[in-house]
């Protein structure tokens, strides 16, 4: 799906002076969940940066209709707020911003239960790899070997495969994106609006604050996870797989750059030994095993029927 | 209006469906199941137009009851002991939010060791959170209560949300005839749904950012100015509701021959029915007691209590629940309201479910004129009643 520049809306959904710190990920993001669904969007946030980022009351740094909420709750409420549109025929699109603990650690019950009952809700997991707004706490979607203030000599096991445990549920959408490729983004929300049934999207959000880089670097950085083969960008549909752009020239490891391109601009990997390193690799490599194994097990299953 | 034999559980089901709510989540637990177990029945096969949100947890019932409330949607839940502790910061954050809503909780211990048995200590724990709290003493409480419910959270003076308690087993498996309203009469009673805000599209709307510590304050003060309030409301819509069924709930105290009483049981719930039948039973013996129940905890009816209490020699204040390494929390409420006006006694009982029959109240009656008359004690704060020993576990004598 080709993403205009100029048919996206001009208002702005995050307003300016809003709490955030420079080179913030998250509002980048947020921004584009506006652009990608305009004014039928209503949030629920639980607790995280993002409740933190829309400023002090009575003001609010969101132009989105925003139902904050406890930290384990955020797949719940949005699952009441959807059934209550339905019922009362308000034309919403409900859409959770959580973040990676939210989502993976003290969220994830009530996220599986709502992917099971096939709420109509979008779920964003808006992840920076740990808990960034209590002070950069490791969570179960920190990467191996990361420096937190609660990993001080780098974390031991390895993220969480959060899509992966998605797609298990079976349900209509899931998709990987990052800050780094809006577009892409964009489309991807625009895609799961027309699905009826529960939609989760993992987007990738380097923090400058956490991870230890300058704050101009946001974007290099969420590029070169993808560029790398660290993060990479795909969407489950309807039972199938599908590699984007331009994690689908990427299977070959020869086309893909070094990791070490990512890991040396971020502090919180400055401590890694080689042995770290080629543990980090092999973690990847494993990632994309598994995405082809899916695709080769996709296209005998194809040839077959 | 229908007669019709109910237990507890299913009474409120009736009410639910009778204030036409549109949204339920669910969760099952002990002795509460009943309740959602009917209206899942009801809405499948037609008789009930209500959409229902088989949740995984309690956290996430009374959150996704929430949601739908702040969407624009009447909603019920309903949860006993571990349940209810489960829902607790929800409990917070929907009484701050000012979101009208009702919750059943049918009254269990809590754990452990594991008793699926009544007694207070759940719906006790809600006492500061900004829930109204009523407490049914028998099954046409439980309906009556559950339809007062929504309209006093859904009144602008209050906003804010309403727990119905009832005892679990004692009233909720157990059935007894009850007047169910016809759905003309409860929709007199009950307006539309009313509340402060909705969360939707074209709204400019939101709930719960960080506000500036004077401002979270006021909206606390504001929170209080409105249990106060609240105390009228329920009143008015306790009047209005017996002018419509014959049954009113204008008293927040339901009052049995306190008038000429010289001692009172003062309690919650369903065991007030056998302090009842104590206080006739000690009348014979020429000891004049009466009963004050609360049918409200929160707002605590002062007000009502004070004149209940006026003029009296002693109040027995019976809790089946204990603020450990304290007193009953009713005690609690109760002394601290009458200050030196009159002597009261704290009597904690019925714990884990254990039977408290009208003959314990006779006794505890008497065990209690014995030490004012004869021993001159003003104040007990708490004597734990178990096994027909009363054992005093305070550390001073007042």
């Amino acid at each position: 799906m080709a993403i205009n520049i100029r048919a996206l809306p001009r208002k702005e959904y995050l307003c300016r002076g809003n709490a955030a710190c420079p080179g913030c990920p998250e509002t980048l993001g947020l921004r584009y969940v506006g652009m990608a669904l305009g004014d039928k969007a209503v949030l629920v946030v639980p607790a995280g940066c993002s409740s933190v980022i829309q400023g002090i009351g009575p003001k609010n740094g969101f132009a989105i209709p925003t139902l904050n909420i406890v930290f384990a709750a955020a797949a719940a409420t949005a699952s009441g707020l959807a059934r209550a549109f339905q019922r009362r025929g308000v034309d919403a699109q409900v859409v959770v911003w959580a973040g990676d603990g939210g989502t993976a650690d003290i969220g994830f019950q009530a996220l599986s239960g709502a992917a099971e009952r096939g709420e109509n809700i979008i779920y964003i997991c808006v992840d920076n790899e740990a808990y960034m707004n209590t002070g950069i706490q490791r969570s179960g979607l920190t990467p191996y070997g990361a420096w937190t203030t609660t990993s001080h000599r780098g974390k031991k096991g390895h993220k969480k495969p959060m899509p992966e445990i998605m797609v298990a549920h079976r349900i209509p959408y899931v998709a990987t994106a990052s800050i780094g490729y809006p577009w892409d983004f964009i489309a991807k929300l625009r895609k799961a609006a027309k699905i009826k049934g529960f939609k989760y999207i993992h987007l990738h959000a380097p923090c400058p604050v956490g991870w230890r880089f300058d704050p101009s670097l946001t974007i290099k950085i969420a590029r070169l996870a993808v560029e790398t083969g660290m993060w990479i960008l795909y969407e489950y549909e309807n039972g199938k797989l599908k590699l984007n752009p331009p994690s689908d020239r990427l299977l070959d490891p020869s086309k893909r750059k070094p990791i070490e391109e990512y890991i040396k601009l971020q502090g919180r990997f400055k401590h890694l030994t080689e042995k770290d390193i080629e543990e980090l690799k092999k973690y990847v490599e494993q990632n994309w095993a598994n995405i082809r194994a899916m695709l080769e097990a996709q296209e005998k299953q194809q040839l077959s029927s | 209006m229908p007669r019709m034999v109910l237990t507890g559980n299913h009474a409120v089901s009736y009410a639910v469906k009778l204030a036409r709510v549109q949204v339920i989540a669910i969760y099952p637990i002990t002795p509460q199941t009943a309740i959602v177990e009917k209206l899942d029945e009801m809405i499948e096969s037609g008789e009930f137009d209500a959409d229902i949100i088989h949740v995984e947890s309690e956290h996430s019932a009374l959150a996704a009851a929430y949601g739908a409330a702040v969407g624009g949607a009447r909603v019920f839940t309903a949860t006993s002991s571990h349940g209810l502790l489960y829902m607790y910061e929800v409990l917070w954050w929907v009484a701050a939010s000012r979101m009208p809503m009702v919750m059943v909780v049918v009254t269990r211990a809590i754990g452990p060791p594991w008793n699926i048995h009544t007694d207070h200590h759940d719906i006790m724990s809600m006492r500061d959170s900004g829930w109204l709290l009523a407490m049914a003493e028998n099954n046409q409480e439980a309906l009556d209560l559950t339809l007062l419910a929504y309209r006093v959270s859904e009144d602008p003076r209050v906003y804010l949300p309403v727990a119905v308690g009832l005892d679990g087993f004692i009233l909720s498996h157990t059935a007894e005839p009850v007047d169910v309203p016809e759905q003309s009469i409860v929709d007199r009673f009950l307006p539309e749904r009313r509340q402060p805000y909705t969360i939707e599209p074209g709204t400019d709307v939101s709930m719960g950012n960080i506000f500036s510590d004077e401002y979270f304050e006021e909206l606390r003060m504001d929170m209080q100015k409105s249990m106060l309030e609240a105390l009228n409301v329920i009143r008015e819509a306790g009047r209005e509701y017996g002018r419509l069924t014959g049954r009113s709930y204008e008293k927040l105290v339901d009052c049995y021959k306190c008038e000429d009483a010289d001692y009172l049981f003062i309690g919650i719930g369903s065991w007030m029915g056998d302090a009842k039948i104590a206080a006739e039973k000690l009348r014979e013996e020429g000891l004049k007691f009466g009963v004050a129940r609360l049918r409200w905890i929160r707002p605590f009816p002062v007000d009502e209590l004070l004149e209940a209490a006026s003029g009296k020699k002693l109040l027995v204040v019976m809790d089946r629940s204990i603020s450990m390494g304290h007193t009953g929390p009713l005690y609690a409420d109760v002394s601290g309201a009458t200050g030196s006006r009159v002597p009261v006694y704290g009597v904690v009982a019925g714990i884990g479910g254990v039977d408290v029959s009208y003959k314990d109240f006779v006794s505890i009656g008497k065990w209690a004129v014995e030490r004012l008359e004869e021993e001159g004690v003003t104040h007990l704060p708490l004597t734990w009643y178990h096994n027909g020993v009363f054992n005093y576990m305070y550390p001073v004598k007042l």
